[in-house]
């Protein structure tokens, strides 16, 4: 039910992932982990004071990172290979094709800091373009978590899946709300059950669209919201269901509105079932500095753009 | 010890099966192929513990990874003399539905290749990562690697050098095939490497020159010494002078065959050259 979701307080998505992967090393002897100097804001500490045989500092070096995971998961390991993801993508990407997404080698390539919400360090830090390039790749899984919970689920669900993948995070403090909610990579999480529309949120953009639904909820529009949380391969059938169901689609993510989720979806509606959609996400555009809250504002990010969006959507119905 | 004769009729059936295949689909890297053919046929029959039955993650043997992949056409002849699929399939090079890939790929699943490789710079890095695991599973034997001189250009290898020093990864023999040559000239003419043992003794690399890459006696004495360098604290690299397009008058020494087929009448000249040793596929 929407009004059962609730914050319990803020925690970063960054740090379920550095407990996610703590919480590994303990049980899975073939993790290990890499990191191109960003020890520290990649929460890996506890990691590496467990394992310092399992973890490699490899320097301000990302190109060989990703070559070195690639050799590791030639010979068995399932390496971790960690830095913010705007140098875990666009920087390294013939290295990610080449090496590791043409060569199938089971690396998992986790990127913090994704988006807007970085904040003060600015565009040059704040990728919004790294959904669009990792899903590109053939055989790349690409998962994009929505809070602390759910980053360290799937930080250690993405073990167990042999393949290449890509695992999306990001700096600030942000509510934590699934906490009892199921992970499972590639299934589509269904948050609040609706009528009027659906909308399919990523990332911390979830936590605007619980808003959003809410303050809907309250005008008497009732919302379907469901998490996508595994970006590819996209859930189709829970996709096309709710579609189906309430004849409109509002997408929202901390991404460009090309090559992220609103894409993928509006390709899959597109295709099987024709069906108004309105995306909120960053529109083509790079970031610039200043604070999560004053970021998510300017560029459009909050939950009254995800309501306005749906109302847009509602209108075309 | 594989007797030198063989080993040297070896390396000029495996110049003919490269001369072959490039002419066959009128594409391909026959140049730096030929140049490397002693190397590969010592590598491959004398230097290297490893297994035809092949196994991704090679344990217990010695790996091989080759970074300048678009000299692919020697390591599949010397790979398919060597057991790991048959000869006839050399035939099937760059065609259609094909496991030899104009670039070496795991894609298809041809057994002996580890990595796919051909963007140039990255073979090394993945060299690095594999002979870490070895070490963390205590399995002592080497991982190989090749890459071309040009390739020296890409700043990931100077990343992976780097990095191979700070963690004394001795498990690694890296050769560097040291022609001289790239598409567009020679390495002097489109971008000097300078002073190249310096740069990587300068870098805490173990430094072996050979300066005959194409006398196969000379060539298992280096990879002999390579051997002998490593687990000494140090990676080591074998940095080998070889001549690109060797055993053939007309491409010998010359860029021009990097990347370009034999007509059907310098395959002819050029065959002649190299009077057919083992057996053509």
């Amino acid at each position: 039910m929407l009004k059962d979701i609730k914050s319990i307080g803020k925690k970063s998505t960054r740090d379920g992932f550095g407990d996610g992967l703590q919480a590994l090393g303990q049980t899975n002897p073939k993790v290990v982990g890499l990191c191109a100097d960003l020890i520290g804001s990649l929460k890996m500490n506890a990691f590496i004071e467990e394992h310092p045989e399992r973890f490699f500092q490899v320097g301000i070096a990302e190109a060989n990172m990703m070559g070195l995971a690639a050799g590791l998961a030639t010979a068995g390991k399932i390496p971790y290979a960690a830095t913010f993801a705007n140098f875990a993508t666009g920087r390294v990407y013939d290295q990610i094709r080449q090496s590791i997404a043409y060569s199938h080698k089971n690396v998992k390539i986790c990127a913090s800091h994704a988006g807007l919400t970085l904040g003060e360090d600015g565009a040059t830090h704040q990728i919004l373009e790294d959904i669009g390039l990792m899903k590109m790749l053939p055989g790349m899984t690409v998962v994009n978590p929505c809070d602390y919970a759910q980053t360290k689920a799937a930080t250690i669900a993405i073990a167990k899946h042999d393949g290449p993948v890509y695992l999306r995070f990001g700096r600030p403090g942000w509510p934590r709300f699934t906490e009892d909610m199921p992970f499972e990579l590639g299934k589509a999480l269904l948050m609040a059950e609706g009528t009027d529309l659906t909308i399919f949120a990523t990332g911390h953009l979830v936590w605007k669209a619980v808003e959003a639904a809410k303050a809907l909820a309250e005008e008497g529009i009732s919302v379907e919201l469901i998490n996508i949380h595994t970006i590819k391969p996209l859930d189709e059938e829970a996709v096309l269901a709710s579609a189906a169901k309430t004849k409109a689609v509002v997408t929202a993510e901390e991404h460009n509105i090309y090559g992220g989720l609103g894409e993928s979806i509006a390709g899959l509606l597109a295709r099987k079932l024709p069906t108004p959609i309105e995306m909120v996400g960053v529109k083509d555009s790079f970031g610039e500095s200043g604070t999560v809250t004053e970021l998510m504002t300017k560029y459009g990010l909050d939950a009254v753009n995800v309501i306005e969006a749906a109302k847009k959507v509602l209108a075309r119905k | 010890m594989a007797d030198i004769q063989y080993l040297e009729q070896m390396a000029r059936q495996v110049r003919r099966d490269i001369l072959r295949m490039v002419h066959a689909v009128q594409s391909g890297h026959p140049g730096g192929s030929m140049g490397c053919a002693e190397f590969f046929t010592a590598l491959y029959f004398q230097q290297m513990e490893h297994n035809s039955d092949f196994s991704m993650e090679g344990k217990n043997e010695d790996l091989f990874f080759l970074s300048n992949g678009h000299i692919s056409p020697v390591w599949y002849s010397v790979l398919a003399r060597s057991g790991y699929f048959p000869v006839e399939e050399l035939a099937t090079f760059r065609h259609l539905n094909c496991r030899l890939q104009g670039h070496p790929t795991t894609h298809e699943g041809l057994p002996g290749i580890r990595i796919a490789s051909g963007s140039l710079g990255q073979g090394l890095s993945v060299a690095l990562g594999a002979a870490l695991a070895k070490k963390m599973d205590g399995d002592d034997k080497l991982v190989y690697a090749l890459c071309g001189d040009g390739e020296l250009q890409e700043g990931q290898i100077w990343e992976a050098a780097m990095f191979a020093a700070h963690n004394k990864q001795d498990n690694v023999i890296l050769t560097v095939d040291w022609n001289g040559q790239q598409i567009d000239g020679s390495n002097d003419d489109v971008l000097s490497l300078g002073n190249l043992p310096s740069k990587w003794e300068s870098f805490g690399w173990k430094v072996l020159i050979g300066e005959k890459g194409n006398d196969m006696a000379a060539v298992l004495d280096y990879l002999a010494q390579a051997k002998a360098a490593s687990g000494q604290g140090q990676a080591v690299v074998l940095l080998l002078k070889t001549d690109m397009g060797h055993g053939v008058d007309f491409m010998s020494g010359t860029h021009a065959w990097h990347g370009k087929a034999p007509s059907d009448e310098q395959l002819a000249n050029a065959l002649a050259q190299l009077p057919e040793t083992l057996g053509d596929y």
